[in-house]
């Protein structure tokens, strides 16, 4: 399938100043893109977890989008700690984030649900020590 | 109904980005986790919070939403304001807790 679009983001672990930015110029380009409310609203919201876990886990991280006729792709890959128990982290309400992370409002345990459940197409992997891979796929058309 | 007519209804005070007040609010959404409220609030909510750190404005930006409310007098830090003013989000606080602010503007919404 030919890539219609693609384009990276490089996240900084720790940086939650810009927080969300990569997100939101994601979505813009989306939109620009003509693709549907429905596939950008998912998108979004997987995008924005993943930048998020970046920055609350890891040291740094990229972001590929990748457009193509039938989907929209997002590939996050970090350097960082990696999880050990992949089964247990996707679980809802499951998680280690510190309690300065919490005070912000982050660490609900909610974001690799969330991004699996807007995901038609969703993988992870990770080495401990590493760090972590996401590949995203959400259809443009429905399924 | 605007965010210029729920202000004026409930006595709000509104920090900033005054000039976006004609914004249509079509619904809200309370919530303080964050991932709660990427994943469940829509565009053009007004969205409650008692979170006041700079990442609500990424939110509200990214959700698209009509305007952020801090409920029960929390004022927002400086670095959250001077965000807001450049996202063109519009803060706004009141001391009412969530539950009455969130109970008077679904009225408004439902009659209108
Ligand atoms: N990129 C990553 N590197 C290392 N650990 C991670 C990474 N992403 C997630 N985790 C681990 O998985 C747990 C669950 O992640 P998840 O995003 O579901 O929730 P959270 O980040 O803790 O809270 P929320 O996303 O709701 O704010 C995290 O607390 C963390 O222990
Ligand atoms: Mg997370």
């Amino acid at each position: 399938m030919n890539r219609s679009y693609e384009k990276t983001f490089s996240v900084e672990g720790g940086n939650f100043d810009n927080a969300g930015m990569a997100s939101i110029e994601i979505k813009k380009i989306l939109k620009d893109l003509q693709i549907s409310d429905d596939v950008v609203r998912k998108a979004a919201i997987a995008v924005y977890e993943s930048e998020l876990n970046i920055i609350s886990y890891a040291r740094n991280g990229h972001i590929t989008l990748y457009v193509t006729d039938d989907a929209v792709n997002v590939d996050v890959r970090d350097e960082g700690p990696g999880i050990e128990d992949i089964e247990l982290a996707m679980k809802p309400g499951y998680s280690t984030a510190t309690e300065q992370i919490r005070q912000m409002g982050f660490g609900a345990g909610m974001g690799l649900y969330n991004i699996k459940t807007c995901s038609d197409r969703f993988e992870i992997s990770s080495t401990v020590g590493e760090g972590t891979h996401l590949s995203i796929k959400i259809n443009r058309n429905g399924q | 109904m605007t965010l210029a007519d729920i202000a004026k209804k409930l006595n709000l005070r509104v920090l900033c980005c005054t000039d976006r007040l004609d914004r249509v609010v079509s619904g809200g959404y309370v919530g303080d986790l964050l991932s709660d409220v990427i994943a469940n609030s829509r565009a053009g909510d007004i969205w409650i919070t008692r979170q006041s750190h700079r990442n609500i404005v990424a939110v509200a930006s990214l959700k698209e939403h009509a305007a952020v409310i801090l409920a029960l007098g929390k004022e927002p830090d400086d670095e959250t304001l001077e965000k807001a003013t450049d996202e063109g989000v519009p803060l706004i606080v009141t001391n009412l807790s969530g539950f009455e602010v969130a109970g008077r503007i679904y009225e408004l919404l439902t009659r209108s």
